[in-house]
């Protein structure tokens, strides 16, 4: 089963935790309606949407009212650092959580007592503290965008804000920042890189781009980060190869974007809606290949 | 895992600077650093919001780099307007630079600007915020409620919203916005 660690921006949303389904433009965990937009639960939408195309359990979360000010945050560190040991998953994704260095290690000590360890995914501020820490390389994967990626290439930089300019990035660079984040040790297992050209890489190298379908206006879009790593989340917990999972997901959510005929100023709810089409020809596709 | 190479990591050292008549302001959050640095540049203080040293990076952090002889002076102010800075320390170790470099992509009715991880959209011909997107902290999906579908004009600013330093990145590439759709 997928877990998702994240936030919610509404100061008024406890800390929930517990399996979340879609109702229309919204989740429901807990008796708890999120609206679906950019962020973690965005990325719930997909990985939820995603699961049900694939008739596999809906995804576990772990959600907290939190608009910055951190204390959300910092309650739901206390949790995970609590209770996750009690829990099993085969995949663990984290999100949307103020990064904060001391309480990111503990939530890692938590994981080791869980009975199975699961594979653990790490995007936005829970990546920005995993690379923080040192401790990238515990991570099966990590979804950065170009600018994330040469954070990551950055070993001096805390956060992106301060990545040097001299690796800041242009994505005709994203092969060279992806040698020097493995080379500093800053990347997780795998990486999923995602920009105009999408880059699957490990630290043998890269093992895939994905570059079709083509929609410019996608980049302006809050929140296709985060229905990519959903979609890749959902397809690691169902079972498929990071890599693979990877791939197809990049695949996913291309073609969903494609499908939802975007201008930068598109919801993302637009693109969620178009992914169980985009999602069942991908598969067909990639069964076609088998073939 | 190797506990032992857990434990052992520690942040890099940084390139010196000259920065010997210089202190820093720490405060506990980064909301409280954005506050300051309004009030400071409001009085026209020659501040800058930089990151912190290393010894006492926490994660998500700002300081504000002050003229350390006018400590005292700078103390009061905050004082007045209700800013308790935890530190007001000499810098004893490099600071790091915020990025500076700002990338514009033009969609033609729409114009997007990066400020480090954060993008912001606007439709040229409205002026209107039709997204945000980027960014890794918790204000972040708070911000591009509170931000889309407003004008330039009406928008509240990401400075006064804001908590993180994701926040201040927004606030940077909606002053670029800003400057660009003025010409």
């Amino acid at each position: 089963m997928l877990a998702v660690v994240g936030t919610i921006p509404d100061e008024e949303l406890p800390l929930v935790a517990g399996p979340v389904t879609v109702d229309g433009q919204f989740l429901v965990i807990q008796g708890h309606k999120v609206p679906i937009s950019r962020g973690t639960a965005g990325l719930l939408a997909a990985a939820a949407t995603c699961l049900e195309v694939l008739r596999k359990p809906a995804p576990f979360a772990f959600l907290v009212g939190d608009i910055g000010r951190g204390q959300g945050s910092s309650r739901l560190y206390e949790y995970l650092t609590l209770n996750l040991g009690r829990y099993q998953f085969s995949t663990l994704t984290f999100h949307y959580v103020l990064p904060i260095v001391d309480w990111h290690n503990r939530v890692l000590f938590a994981v080791q007592e869980m009975a199975e360890r699961p594979r653990l995914i790490a995007d936005a501020g829970f990546m920005y503290v995993a690379k923080m820490s040192g401790q990238a390389p515990e991570y099966d994967l990590f979804t950065p965008d170009a600018g994330e990626l040469a954070f990551l290439a950055d070993e001096e930089a805390p956060h992106p804000f301060y990545t040097r300019g001299f690796i800041l990035h242009e994505d005709n660079q994203v092969p060279e920042l992806i040698a020097r984040a493995y080379a500093y040790d800053n990347a997780a297992r795998h990486l999923l890189v995602k920009g105009q050209k999408d880059y699957v890489a490990t630290k043998e190298g890269i093992v895939a781009t994905i570059a079709e379908p083509v929609t410019e206006a996608l980049e302006p879009i809050g929140g296709t980060g985060d229905s990519l790593t959903g979609i890749v989340s959902a397809l690691i917990a169902a079972g498929f190869d990071i890599v693979l999972a990877a791939i197809l997901a990049a695949r996913v959510n291309r073609v969903a974007g494609y499908l939802a005929h975007p201008t930068p100023a598109t919801n993302l709810r637009e693109i969620v809606n178009q992914i169980p089409a985009a999602l069942k020809l991908v598969l067909k596709e990639h069964h076609g290949k088998g073939k | 895992m190797s506990l032992r190479r857990f434990w052992q990591r520690k942040p890099k050292v940084l390139a010196a600077g000259g920065q010997a008549d210089q202190g820093i302001l720490v405060f506990a959050n980064t909301s409280e650093v954005i506050r300051a640095e309004k009030v400071l540049r409001a009085e026209g203080w020659p501040i800058k919001v930089m990151g912190p040293p290393p010894g006492i990076q926490s994660g998500c952090d700002l300081v504000i780099q002050f003229p350390l002889m006018k400590k005292l002076e700078l103390l009061r102010i905050l004082t007045e307007n209700r800013l308790s800075p935890l530190q007001a320390v000499p810098v004893t170790g490099p600071l790091l630079k915020p990025v500076d470099l700002f990338q514009v992509k033009d969609f033609g009715r729409y114009l997007m600007v990066r400020a480090a991880n954060m993008k912001l959209t606007v439709d040229k011909e409205t002026r209107m915020i039709v997204n945000v997107s980027g960014g890794g902290c918790p204000d972040v999906p708070y911000l591009a409620y509170q931000l889309v579908g407003q004008t330039l004009e009406a928008a509240p600013r990401p400075r006064d919203l804001g908590h993180t330093v994701c926040g201040y990145a927004l606030q940077l590439a909606f002053e670029e916005m800003e400057r660009l759709c003025s010409r």
